[in-house]
Order: C-alpha cells, then structure tokens, then sequence
C-alpha cells in the first residue's frame, strides 16, 4: 500500500498514529522534549500566560452569550450579567481581572527574556512571535475595554482613535474610518466587538502556535544562557534536559496553583482592585456630552501613555537633538554607503521633528515604544546571554530601565502636571535611550566566565 | 553615574509620591453597615420613597430585595406604589425630556452610583453619598435654592430636607489677597459666610495680621433641630447601606465564598507542591 506507515504503537493508538502524528507529536512537545533542568521562578509566567488565554476565551465565551453589543444596552447587559446571569458575576470577574492579570504574566514574561537573554540568536522568532503577542494583546485590551460601555470605555476610545487624527494628511479621514462614525458610537462599539471577539483572538491564536512551535524548535533558554544541546549523552539527550513532562508539567501545575490564590483573591475580595482593574468612572454610562476631568487607560497601558503624553512641542526639539547628534556619531563611525544613508534619514527624522505636529510624534513615540522590541535581537551586542553574567553596572541598567517603566505606569495613571511631565519626558528618554544605545553598552565592561553546565542545586 | 541616576530616581519617586496627594472636600467616612439588614431595609425604604422618585435603578428589581430580607408580599405592599409587579425593574418615573427641563440634567441611574463614586487609593462611593446627602445648606443665589458642599452647583434640590430640619452653614476662608491693583499679595485676610437657615448670606472680612499659616477652608453647620439632625444622620448612612449593597447586591456572598475557594487552593497549592517535589527529588 502506498504511503503505508509503520508505527510502533498497536491497537487504536496504532491506528491514529497511522494518520496523524499522535505519538510523535506527544514525544517531541512534551514526553521527549527536553527543557534545562536549571528553570527558576521566572519560567512559571509562559505557561501561566497559557492558562490566562485560555481562561479569557473561556470567560469571553459564556460573557457573549449574554453581552449585548449595541449602545443602547451594552452598559445595562453587563450589569445584567452582573446581578442576573447565574454566576455572572464570577465569570465577568474572571474576564476582567484575566485581562489585568494577563498583562501582569506577560510583563514578567518579558522581564524574564529581557534578563537571561531568551531572544539572541538562535530564538529571535521565538521573540518576534512573542512581541507580536504583546501587540495582540494590547489590541484586544483596547478593544474589548470599550465593549462595556461606560464613561472610560468611550473617552478612552475616543482619546486612542482621535491619536489617528495626528498622522499627516490622512489623519482625519483614517479615525473617521476606524469609528465608523464622527464620535465613538454604536458602529464603533460594533466593529471593536467584532475585532476583540474574532478577528484578533484568531491571529492571536496563530501568534501562540507560532510562538510554542519556534521555541520547540530551537529550546528553551535558561537562567544561565547556557545551550545545554552542546553536552548530550550516548543517546542523544541534553546531560542538562529534563522531559517537559512529566517534571515540568508538575512543575506548571504547582505555579498555576500559586496563580490561582492570588488571581482568586483578587475576584473575591477586590475585583475592582482599587480603581485600577475595573475603573471606578466606568460603572458611569458612556455619555459622550459629558468629558470626564481625567481620562487614564487602565493601567498596563499607562506607561506607553505616559510617553505620548511627554511627548509635547518643546520635547520634539530634545528628540531632534538626539536625532542629530546620534546622525553625526553614525558619519563618524560608518564606512561606504551607511556613512551617509544612515546619517541623511536621521537628519531628515529631525527635520520632520520639528514640521509635523508634536502630537503625531507622540503617538510615534507611544507606538515606537512597542516596535522597538522587535529590534531587540539585532540590539543587543553583550558577549554573554544571561544577567547572570554580566557586569555589575550592566544590571544597575536594568534595574534602572524596569523602575523607570513603573515610574512611567504610575505617571500614566495621575492627571498630568509641569513636574510630573518633566519626569514623563526623563523616563521616555531612559525608555528609548536603553534601547538605542544598547548596541555601545551592552558590549562594555568585564563579562565573567560563562560555565559550560547550567547551574543547578538539587530539591 | 549609575548612584546619581538611582538618586536621581529615587528622588523622582519621592516627589511623585507627594505631589499626587492633593485636596479636595474632605469626605467623611459612612459607617459600615453592609452586614445589617434592618439598616438596609431602611434603606431601601428611604430609596423607593424619597429617590426613586426622580432616579431610577434600572438594574435592580423590586425582587432582588429578598436578599435584604424583605418578602414579596411585603415588597408589594409596603414598596410598590404604581402598577409595578415585585418582578419589574425599580424605574422611576422622570423622563429625559423632563429631567433636563426641571433640572437642566437628566437624574442619574442610581444602580451602581456607589460604585462610580469610589476614587482611586481613596474614598470609597459610601463615603460620598454619606457626604453628600449631608452636607446640603440652603442658598438663594441658587436655581433650586440649594447647593451642596460634596458636590457644588449640584442640580438636586435637597430631598430628604424635611427629614434633615433647618441648619445654618458657616464657611471661613483663609486666604491671601491681592493688593489694589492686582500685582502681589497684600496680606492674609480670613472671609468668614454664614448662610442661615432660609439661605440668606451674610460675610465678613477681616484682615490678618502676622499670619504665618496656612491657606484653609473650614465649614461648619449649625443644626436647628439637633435630634432631627441626628436621627438624619441614622437614616443617610442606612440609605448609604442599601445603595452600596445594591450597587453590587452579590458582594456579601461574593466574600463568603471566596474564603472557601481560597482554603480549597490552599490545599490544591500543597498537594501540587509535594507532587512537584515527588518529581524533582531524583533529578540531580
């Protein structure tokens, strides 16, 4: 018979793996598939990241059988939900506080590749598929933030697609078009309906797929940023490995546990967690003649907003000094045709700086700030992965560049002053700065020795 | 470097932390009485007579009042006023159209307005409408002949007045002012009001000298009738009660359960963490 497969396995497992790759996708993703032994705190948040999504398309499920998408009643559904769907209450909580917690995982998540180096080579789609996550996710928070239908909901929506309205000449006619509408209204709560229940869970989907198959592909990084395929044994296993399942699916479990005390303490004892999960303004209808005095986002997207907001008319002549001073670097440095192409664009972003509006360089700023991260990879130039070993002053960096990512958070919640613009703009230069001149620091100073074997302690 | 940019940061921290606690009226605190069905009966008595009026609470039916305790029978005979079936939703009954032209606005839906009222890493919607409900005083420069301290210009008139008896409000404002012709300060001067029972006022001036303090607003209410006063107080922060409850009318059960989900993770916690250290104890 042509095509005809032997397999090893009998009986009706023999049969499935006849047709589809059953056995050997078990062995090579989990049974087989080797991770180091050496995975500390920081490896719970990808499969926690796992468990969130799958809670929040659970959640979302049971919530759009009973959510009414439609100005006129979205606010009064989900009270609806709230008080008269049996268990309402419990799975609106979940959603809710999923969405917070979801970016709460996938911070620590980043935080944890950020430090040990997850993204240098060979894992920079493995990095790429994951920061297009993050960008996923932050579509489908904004996106779903306006389906409840309250005061924050619609002026937060309306702040966000307004931003459009920056970008020269198709500005204006570009945020009519993602609205519908002149103001958010019912065709906008409509289509970010659509957008936050089907189309970006379904790329978000491919995302994880891709995300889990590239890190299967090249395995997983470790605390030491030591490759632990360089030293196997006679048959071919990683000396450092040890089988995903069962030690690491134990592992998983135990930190979903932790996950959950937390997570459940939060829906049961504080589902609005002070104003900053569920804002208080937004158990206020949506009144669109009605300006609430301070519109925040909630508040995983606070720091990005705080380097928007920095981002004012005087700032645009500090980024086009930069612009120009880092044009000048490249001419001296470069040779052949970099020595003047990289210079010229430079000069022309600083040119631009200052002829197009300043809020269309924040929302450049806002936006760059997430794009950047796809760069990451081709950043970093530090002859070892993990912080383990790197020079002291290189994690005072990072200790600088993660506190300055909290400042910007808490900026981002409080309504704007003179000082704490001023300390906006000096987070947003730390925030950019990390990045753009990681290419010179990240290859300076005494590096230790990395070991050959990855650092483990027996439990 | 590096220790001037964590000074540097560290002194950003700080001052972002003191410039973020800023005044306003200062609210009082409603005592908690969350747990006290009689306080939330009375409460909402005191809401279906005196607010349900001109607001609605159009996520809550009359029904939902079992929880508090009230049967349907005396949901029917003691709450329901119109044609209202125990299952309907608690409407009231201005319309749009009226609400703005009686009050320039529309009356707000009650449902959830202990929740809206909340502030963040501050007080809570209880202590708002605590405040609020108490701290009207009669002004005759104004539309409705009220105004309110928690929330001024408010375009309610005070309701529950006849509840609350007569008061006198009294405001003392220290503050700098302008010399003659606008430019610098001149001194300190203390602007003291009184707005009398039937919303007269009368203010006098007087000018500090040697005052080394600080800007201030003080207000104090005189009540007429000190036991009607007091027994208000009683019935508000029951009002105050049932509008917190019924802004989330599961939260009591909510925290009862929530204890259970919690021991029960805590031992699904140690049963995974033992079955993790079966696993791991021979890997070496």
């Amino acid at each position: 018979m042509a095509g005809h497969k032997t397999v090893e396995t009998t009986g009706l497992l023999g049969w499935i793996d006849q047709r589809f790759p059953l056995t050997s996708s078990y062995k090579a993703h989990l049974s087989e598939y080797y991770a180091p032994k050496n995975f500390n705190f920081w490896y719970f948040f990808g499969s926690l990241a796992l468990f969130v999504l799958v809670l929040q398309i659970v959640t979302g499920i049971f919530l759009v059988m009973h959510y009414k998408p439609d100005a006129q009643f979205a606010f009064q559904s989900v009270e609806y939900i709230m008080r008269e769907v049996p268990g309402g209450w419990f799975i609106r909580y979940m959603h809710s506080t999923g969405a917070s917690m979801f970016f709460v995982v996938v911070y620590l998540h980043m935080v944890r590749a950020l430090i040990y180096g997850s993204y240098r080579k060979p894992r920079e789609l493995v990095w790429i598929f994951g920061v297009g996550i993050f960008l996923c996710l932050m579509g489908e928070a904004f996106f779903g933030y306006l389906l409840p239908w309250g005061q924050m909901s619609f002026w937060g929506a309306q702040v966000i697609v307004n931003l459009f309205s920056a970008i020269p000449f198709i500005g204006p006619e570009l945020s009519i078009w993602i609205r519908g509408d002149y103001v958010v209204s019912d065709a906008t709560l409509n289509r970010f309906f659509a957008f936050h229940v089907i189309a970006i869970p379904l790329v978000l989907l491919g995302l994880v797929a891709a995300h889990v198959i590239a890190l299967h592909e090249v395995g997983s990084n470790n605390p030491d940023g030591v490759d632990i395929k360089a030293k196997k044994d006679k048959l071919g296993r990683p000396l450092d490995g040890i089988p995903f399942h069962p030690f690491y699916t134990v592992h998983d479990i135990m930190g979903v546990a932790g996950f959950l005390i937390i997570f459940m303490a939060i829906i049961f004892f504080a589902p609005e967690m002070g104003g900053y999960f569920l804002e208080f303004n937004n158990f206020i209808p949506a009144d669109p003649l009605k300006t609430p005095l301070h519109i925040a986002p909630v508040w995983y997207f606070t720091p990005f907003y705080s380097m928007l907001r920095a981002t004012t008319d005087d700032f645009t002549w500090v980024l086009a000094g930069a612009a120009v001073l880092g044009a000048i670097v490249m001419f001296l440095r470069n040779k052949g045709l970099l020595k003047l192409l990289v210079p010229v664009v430079l000069l022309g972003v600083a040119v631009l700086l200052r002829l197009i509006d300043a809020k269309f360089w924040g929302v450049v700023a806002m936006g760059g700030a997430v794009v950047l991260l796809f760069f990451l990879p081709w950043l970093d130039y530090c002859p070892v992965k993990s912080i383990r070993y790197r020079p002291g002053w290189h994690k005072t960096l990072y200790g600088i560049f993660f506190a300055n990512f909290v400042v910007l958070g808490y900026l981002g919640t409080q309504a704007p002053t003179d000082l704490f613009n001023l300390i906006s703009q000096i987070g947003t230069l730390i925030y950019l700065g990390f990045f753009f001149l990681m290419p010179v620091w990240s290859r300076l100073g005494t590096f230790k020795p990395v070991p050959d074997r990855v650092t483990f302690h027996a439990h | 470097m590096i220790k001037k940019l964590l000074c540097a940061l560290a002194l950003l921290i700080t001052c972002t932390g003191a410039i973020a606690s800023g005044g306003e009226f200062a609210l009082d605190r409603a005592p908690n009485r969350i747990n006290e069905l009689t306080s939330l009966q009375n409460g909402a008595k005191l809401f279906v007579n005196y607010c349900l009026n001109c607001h609605s609470a159009a996520s809550m039916r009359y029904n939902k009042l079992n929880d508090i305790g009230l049967t349907d029978e005396q949901i029917r005979t003691s709450l329901l006023f119109t044609g209202d079936k125990v299952g309907d939703l608690m409407m009231g009954s201005v319309s749009v159209k009226d609400g703005k032209r009686w009050f320039g606005v529309m009356p707000p839906d009650l449902s959830v307005i202990a929740r809206a009222k909340s502030a963040n890493a501050g007080p809570t919607g209880s202590d708002y409408i605590y405040t609020y409900l108490r701290t009207f005083y009669r002004d005759t420069s104004k539309p409705t002949g009220w105004d309110n301290l928690a929330y001024p210009a408010a375009a309610m008139p005070h309701v529950l007045y006849e509840r609350q008896g007569p008061r006198e409000l009294t405001t003392i404002v220290t503050h700098e002012h302008e010399a003659p012709g606008g430019k610098g300060h001149a001194g300190w001067e203390r602007v003291t009001t009184t707005y009398d029972a039937l919303g007269y006022a009368s203010s006098k001036t007087e000018k500090l000298e040697n005052y080394h303090g600080k800007a201030s607003t003080e207000h104090k209410f005189k009540a007429l009738d000190a036991t009607r006063t007091s027994a208000y107080d009683n019935d508000v922060a029951d009002l105050t009660a049932f509008m917190t409850w019924m802004s989330e009318p599961v939260q009591q059960k909510r925290k009862q359960i929530g204890v259970w989900v919690l021991l029960f993770l805590g031992l699904f916690f140690v049963v995974a963490w033992r079955l993790n250290a079966s696993f791991w104890k021979h890997v070496k």
